[in-house]
């Protein structure tokens, strides 16, 4: 008999079919994926990366909503033409907050990892209302509707809890003052933003799309694009201690 | 059943059941529509109550016009096929197949010209893209895979597809996923995640649905009349099982509330892109792979009438594809912050991954030994042929750009974006088409309208093909080696902007190669409302094409 015929087992029973697929399929996934979870040196140790704002979390909502991971990726790879042209390259400590990741797969558009801070406010409105007006060459869409489509943010509170169920740092603190924090960042000069600024370090807070007398959805986006990229000081970060 | 003048009339477990379930679904839907937080959640509830309504009425309707024994699983001692819901799928697969390709059109036009944006929401291009994908990959390849996996299992096991209502449920639950999925997208619903954009409500839904298919299809095989499981079936059982199982796996998620389309996935960073792109991948392997590979393995030596090349290649394939291709996720995630040791893994089973796929290719295309000649007068034979001959050629080039070192120049171009159309229009679209060119003439016991006309689709589609995926290649790279270029004085040469102005021609030669798809892919529906709408054959089609033993 040769070891042909032994596969008849797999053509007569069904059931053993099914399991010996089963367990085909289950062996790279398990070897991939599991480690990630339990091997310390998958996320590097690094100070400064906190859980989103929740106007930032409103406005990476709204990043996921219009689908710009299609064209933009957030992630720099460690190549010497990609770290000159967006800054250092990505960490995976950067995004263990992102639920879920936005590294993208394409480069329709530049990279945003380090966008924040890179411009202003204004270029940010001007682009995000018409993008050929501050880059002539481009081919994205205008997302007008943005600064004229209030945020809402009456359930913010709630996407706080199910990520501090998941796991994220957001403290009872954090989860009782959304509102009071979405209008504190989004307001130039608001007396709220200290306590805004001692729950979430560096957050920057100020009327982001030239409107004050409402906060839009421009604003939430806004918000997010600056802080991209902001939290790490990578003059203070040895890549050497992290070495993988 | 004792009275055999008057038998008793009674309702069966399933249709009470399935109809109190839907009724149930209903009011549920109604509470949530009435509870929702965003406008465009409240219209899928109203879908949701709508299509829940719409099946209670139907499975009471079909109980009074169904005559009260159940359909025989024989006549004459001959299987009595349940080929309606295959008929259902198939031309769902031909209507979803026309919109994806033209929102494919589209959404190239508006790369290569952004005021087709048209400053509305809804068109633009980031909610426009998850649309044209799903609607070509998870509407017309899940309806062609849907539709030839119940024909097949039937055929090859010689018996009738399990189940009442079930069969119906997963043709009707699955298109209407497809529904709720892709007028998500324009409203923007989306948990951005590429290939499984659907938020947590869909994901529920389809994972009943799937359940449903895999159980269905489980039981046809248990009830086969033939000794050995044909293996055709080992790929179809492969594709459903590990989509069930990669479905899951990315899609586990927390809803924000139950009147809230969002969710936030338990995954997140470094771990939940390993996972989307373990997932991401596989839907290539196993749903555009697996699944196509077994209409390889029925319709291929059907339409030539020989037999498959090997039965050992057969078995090597299939183990082998399996095996390997779940590890090959990791390559989409080239220099990128996740661990070098899972990258590593990734890039050396790509490369690995090519053996099995010649494999497979070997067999598809051996199969034609002493039928070569039909490649010059059958047009449909020779559309599945290219098929594997271009599933040879993305899976060759896949394992190339799998090395990290190609990869550094050709991730996030458009080199990617032109290799998955060399697979998705060449292999998967045309082993497609060839699959319903042999359907319809066959559900319908009729012959095709017109051979010429096939010729012509393949033809005009194929020139279409090749230029879509010369102008992908020259974009990529060109894109690629512009971002790295430097000048003498050591800074880079070129802004973005001035690379993606760079891109224009070429997206216009895309947009032209699309329409080209497009148009043929149009022929084919002339000819098929031709075929249908002709007179019946005198013999019947099932009779002149017996089952692959």
């Amino acid at each position: 008999m040769s070891l042909w015929s032994k596969h008849a087992i797999f053509e007569k029973n069904s059931i053993v079919l099914v399991i010996g697929i089963l367990i085909m399929i289950a062996i790279g996934g398990l070897v991939e994926i599991v480690p990630l979870f339990y091997l310390k040196n998958t996320i590097e140790k690094v100070d400064g990366v906190r859980p989103y704002t929740p106007l930032e979390l409103a406005g990476r909502n709204i990043y996921v909503r219009e689908g710009c991971y299609l064209c933009h990726s957030q992630m720099i790879r460690p190549l010497r033409d990609e770290v000159e042209r967006y800054g250092h390259y990505s960490l995976a400590v950067e995004s263990m907050y992102d639920r879920p990741f936005q590294w993208g797969s394409k480069r329709t558009g530049p990279d945003l990892a380090r966008v924040g801070g890179k411009y202003s406010d204004n270029w940010h409105r001007d682009h995000l209302r018409d993008p050929r007006s501050v880059v002539p060459g481009s081919v994205m869409p205008s997302y007008s509707w943005l600064e004229q489509t209030e945020l809402d943010y009456r359930h913010v509170a709630q996407d706080l809890k199910v990520q501090a169920l998941l796991g994220v740092p957001y403290t009872p603190d954090m989860i009782a003052n959304v509102e009071v924090d979405v209008v504190a960042q989004a307001t130039t000069d608001s007396p709220a933003a200290a306590d805004l600024i001692k729950r979430y370090p560096k957050a920057q807070a100020r009327d982001f799309d030239g409107d004050p007398s409402r906060i839009s959805e421009a604003d939430a986006l806004i918000a997010y694009l600056q802080m991209l990229g902001t939290q790490v000081d990578f003059k203070l970060y040895d890549d050497k201690a992290n070495i993988r | 059943m004792a009275n055999a003048l008057a038998p008793q009339k009674t309702m069966t477990l399933g249709e009470g059941g399935l109809a109190l379930a839907f009724a149930a679904l209903a009011l549920l839907s109604i509470v949530v529509a009435a509870k929702a937080y965003t406008p465009e959640y409240a219209f899928h509830a109203y879908l949701f109550t709508a299509a829940s309504i719409a099946a209670v009425f139907a499975i009471i309707n079909r109980y009074y016009d169904r005559p009260a024994q159940p359909t025989p699983l024989t006549i004459d001692g001959k299987p009595n096929y349940n080929m309606a819901p295959v008929k259902f799928a198939t031309v769902a697969a031909v209507i979803w197949g026309i919109a994806g390709f033209t929102v494919g059109l589209y959404i190239a036009c508006e790369l290569a010209f952004p005021f087709f944006n048209l400053d509305l929401p809804w068109i633009t291009f980031g909610r426009l893209r998850p649309l044209h994908t799903s609607a070509v990959i998870f509407a017309f390849g899940g309806n062609v895979l849907i539709a030839t996996s119940l024909y097949v299992v039937q055929r090859t096991c010689r018996a009738r597809l399990v189940g009442d209502l079930s069969p119906w449920f997963v043709v009707l639950g699955y298109n209407f996923f497809i529904v709720i999925a892709g007028t998500g997208y324009l409203l923007g619903i989306t948990q951005s995640k590429e290939y499984a954009e659907p938020e947590w409500y869909a994901d529920l839904w389809l994972t009943v649905v799937w359940v449903v298919y895999f159980l269905i299809f489980l039981g046809t095989i248990m009830r086969r009349t033939e000794p050995h499981i044909y293996v055709a079936n080992w790929f179809y059982l492969a594709f459903i099982l590990t989509i069930a199982v990669l479905h899951l796996g990315n899609n586990a998620a927390v809803p924000v509330s139950l009147f809230s389309p969002k969710s936030y996935i338990v995954w997140s960073g470094v771990q939940d892109a390993m996972v989307q792109w373990w997932y991401g991948h596989n839907a290539v392997g196993f749903f555009l792979t697996a699944g196509f590979l077994a209409i390889m393995y029925y319709f291929i030596p059907k339409r030539c009438n020989r037999p498959v090349y090997s039965y050992r290649l057969s078995i090597i394939h299939f183990w082998a594809l399996i095996f390997l291709y779940i590890w090959a996720g990791p390559h989409h995630l080239h220099y990128t912050a996740l661990p070098d040791w899972a990258q590593t893994l990734g890039m050396t089973f790509s490369i690995m991954l090519w053996m099995p796929s010649w494999g497979g290719m070997i067999n598809g295309i051996m199969t034609l030994s002493g039928a070569w000649d039909k490649l010059r007068t059958d047009p449909v034979l020779r559309m599945m042929v290219v098929s594997v001959a271009f599933y040879g050629m993305s899976t060759f080039e896949g394992p190339m750009m799998s090395v990290k070192i190609v990869n550094s120049l050709s991730h996030y171009t458009d080199w990617t974006i032109g290799h998955v159309h060399s697979g998705a229009l060449g292999w998967v679209g045309y082993i497609s088409f060839g699959a319903i060119y042999c359907l319809v003439p066959w559900l319908w016991n009729r012959p095709l309208y017109s051979l010429k006309l096939v010729n012509w689709h393949f033809w005009i589609s194929t020139i279409g093909i090749v230029l879509y995926i010369t102008a992908m290649w020259v974009s990529g790279i060109l894109q690629g080696l512009m971002w790295r270029a430097y000048t003498n004085l050591g800074f880079l040469e070129y802004s973005f902007v001035e690379t993606v102005e760079a891109m224009h021609p070429f997206y216009v030669i895309r947009a032209l190669g699309g329409l080209l798809f497009l148009a043929g892919a149009l022929l084919m529906v002339w000819n098929l409302w031709k075929t249908v709408n002709s007179a019946e054959s005198a013999v019947p089609a099932s009779l002149a094409l017996a089952p692959a033993e």
